[in-house]
């Protein structure tokens, strides 16, 4: 589903992805897991179009599509989603009309006539209740005085409404309490699904007890340095990173 | 020390010559009114509060005051159709007069005088009234205004009345060759009175020269909501609008201004907070394009203590726009426990847009809170991109976050038909720009 294949990309004059090769195949989970600053959002941002990062080099096909021809909309309109990392507070924009504009778009993008109001507010309701979004958090602007649990909650609500191909989750255990790390982690997996991939990037093996990945990667240095299966991840949680970043120096 | 005469300052003074014998009453008014203008010309650079929009230079020429006419009489009355006004209590000038034929005012309720400022100035006591001594008494284009009144509305609330209709002013314009026109009206709401003023101030295009003032007296209790429509298109056409308000003990004003189509405009209010516990609230928003001109100044006298002040402003330029927001709030020394703030904020669309912002506090009491903020910025890259990482295109989100702000400003006005119909015309000046 997803082939990232040699990707060179840098911002100004800072190369942050150097040469990253990655395979995520229909319905699997792959944890990327690495260093602070390895270059793990810059990668959810290059997959998902933010014109800051310039690729120098490689591919990103979505089912054989090339994502670098597309900017950041037509992107996710082609199923690519990314929860961020640190979601944005658009003060004046009420949460409502925004969803309504993202479910919209991807309706019309996808040759499907835009929802009916009624359609439309059963199903965000649907997905809120799952989610514990309070009917409050949806009558303030989008995001704006949310707590760090909150916007993480709101985001996991979008993917669930949008419906992508691949979602990419930035840290989304961050900032969540236990009792929100459950209920957003079964909000996801309630989403996996056999055409469904997910980027799930992560400190923790904490929310990949809820999350069960296929496939663990270790990213360093702007590359993927190893990959490996689930025992990955509880082998990272007790030696560290230190086997992966000495390469460096 | 008199500066030589630009030719727009010499036809005034020979117009008002000329007209004197002609406009109705208050003559020591206007007499007097006329030397200040004459001792101190047109608004300038070299004026300090009118450094960033040069009347001077903008009037090379003074356009002659007309009489609208039957074909102009006719294209108002179809102009106030499509405006609109709902159940409001309508008082019209055209062309600078009273026009009570355009005006319906039978709704008003038992009490309120509604009349034509010609009419009441037949008193001499009313020519007080309507020039508030020591409120932009220093202004030249304040003096201009009270020299040339050509007509207006002359108003007054009884004490405890609260009038349910707004009370539109529509000064209007009429198209064809190059005029001026300059009203001048008064609102008098009475002890515990309460009311909403829409005024709507426009022209039908062309070289139109209008300079309207508005005085507002509000007693002990009294509440006005004050929404104000600016519309005069026309490159080169030019509109300046003074506000003069006092405010009695406890007194609430709150006041809205959209400003857009617009060539030139200079909006000014000077209110005074005369007695204690009084709140008043000055807020706008500007949306310009193109070349036009837009300036917004305040200045606020807190006389009293315990009072509250409010302005904010938010202006969205694109083109070569040029925005100006300069705003005063003085506390005098007995004004203890004043609290102001006060906000302007634009929004640039174009590398060659410009804004001026420049907000000014005299304090003299010592027990007071004050503050000011003024920001000048572009849309945020971040917030585009969060948007379109959820399949907005471009366009849509910046439309959407353009909204955002514009309805921020929007969202004080306090009238729900008001304000929708604000933010639809907003949308509508938005969206236009976006299929740009
Ligand atoms: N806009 C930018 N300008 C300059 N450097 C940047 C920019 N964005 C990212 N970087 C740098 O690129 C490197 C990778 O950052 P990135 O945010 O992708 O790391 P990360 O793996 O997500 O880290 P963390 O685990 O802390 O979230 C860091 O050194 C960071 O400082
Ligand atoms: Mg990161």
């Amino acid at each position: 589903m997803l082939e990232i294949k040699n990707l060179h990309a840098s911002i100004g004059d800072k190369k942050i992805l150097d040469g990253l090769t990655l395979t995520v195949k229909k319905g699997e989970v792959a944890a990327i897991m690495g260093p602070n600053g390895s270059g793990k959002s810059t990668l959810s941002y290059v997959i998902s179009g933010r014109e800051d990062y310039t690729v120098t080099q490689g591919e990103v096909l979505l089912d054989g599509v090339n994502l670098l021809d597309m900017d950041a909309s037509e992107r996710a309109n082609a199923g690519v989603f990314l929860a961020f990392q640190y979601p944005l507070e658009i003060p004046g924009v009420a949460t409502m009309t925004f969803l309504k504009a993202a479910m919209n778009a991807h309706a019309r993008a996808n040759g499907q006539s835009e929802l009916q109001t009624p359609d439309f507010m059963r199903r965000v309701r649907e997905a809120a209740q799952k989610l514990g979004v309070s009917q409050d958090m949806l009558k303030r602007p989008l995001n704006v005085g949310f707590s760090g649990g909150e916007k993480k909650r709101m985001e996991i609500l979008q993917m669930a409404l949008l419906q992508p191909k691949l979602g990419i989750l930035d840290e989304t255990d961050s900032g969540l309490d236990i009792d929100a790390l459950r209920v957003v982690s079964e909000g996801v997996n309630a989403l996996r699904a056999p055409d469904r991939a997910f980027l799930v990037i992560t400190h923790y093996q904490r929310l990949l007890d809820y999350i069960k990945p296929d496939t663990v990667h270790v990213m360093a240095r702007g590359r993927i340095v190893k990959t490996g299966g689930p025992e990955l991840a509880l082998e990272l949680e007790k030696s560290g990173y230190k086997d992966y970043v000495g390469e460096a120096a | 020390m008199t500066l030589q005469r630009t030719s727009a300052e010499a036809a005034l003074a020979a117009d008002y010559a000329a007209r004197r014998p002609v406009l109705f009453g208050a003559t020591k008014m206007r007499d007097d009114a006329m030397a200040r203008f004459l001792e101190a010309g047109l608004p300038n650079r070299r004026v300090e509060e009118w450094h960033y929009t040069d009347l001077r230079a903008r009037m090379n020429e003074a356009a002659p005051l007309r009489s609208a006419d039957a074909a102009a009489i006719g294209a108002a009355r179809e102009r106030l159709t499509s405006l609109e006004l709902g159940e409001a209590i309508v008082v019209v000038m055209l062309d600078g007069e009273f026009n009570l034929g355009l005006s319906s005012i039978g709704a008003r309720p038992q009490g309120v005088e509604i009349g034509s400022l010609a009419t009441a100035l037949l008193d001499p006591a009313n020519a007080d009234l309507i020039a508030p001594p020591g409120l932009g008494e220093a202004d030249s284009i304040v003096s201009l205004n009270a020299a040339f009144v050509q007509g207006g509305a002359f108003i007054r609330i009884p004490a405890n009345m609260r009038v349910e209709r707004p009370i539109a002013l529509v000064n209007l314009l009429s198209g064809g060759p190059r005029h001026a026109a300059y009203t001048r009206s008064f609102i008098e709401l009475g002890v515990g009175a309460s009311a909403t003023v829409w005024e709507i101030s426009e022209n039908s295009g062309g070289e139109t020269q209008a300079n309207d003032a508005l005085v507002i007296k509000l007693g002990d209790l009294a509440e006005c909501d004050h929404i104000a429509q600016v519309h005069h298109r026309g490159e080169k056409s030019i509109a300046v609008h003074t506000l003069l308000a006092t405010m009695g003990r406890s007194a609430r004003f709150d006041s809205f201004a959209l400003v857009k189509d617009t060539g030139f405009v200079r909006r000014q209010m000077f209110a005074r907070l005369e007695r204690e516990e009084s709140h008043i609230g000055l807020r706008g928003l500007s949306l310009l394009r193109g070349e036009e001109h837009a300036d917004t100044t305040l200045v606020i006298d807190h006389a009293a203590g315990h009072c509250e002040s409010r302005e904010f402003y938010r202006t969205i330029l694109d083109g070569s726009a040029t925005g100006v927001f300069q705003g005063k709030v003085c506390v005098r020394q007995g004004a203890q426990k004043t609290d102001g703030g006060m906000k302007s904020q634009a929004l640039m669309l174009s590398d060659d847009a410009t804004m001026y912002n420049k907000p000014e506090l005299e304090i003299f009491a010592d027990d007071v809170v004050c503050g000011h903020g003024a920001t000048v910025g572009q849309l945020d890259d971040n917030q585009i991109f969060y948007l379109q990482s959820r399949g907005l295109s471009r366009a849509e989100a910046q439309s959407m976050l353009l909204q955002a702000f514009a309805q921020e400003a929007l969202d004080h006005i306090a009238d729900e038909t008001l304000r929708e119909r604000f933010a639809s015309e907003a949308h509508a000046w938005l969206s236009m720009r976006s299929k740009a």
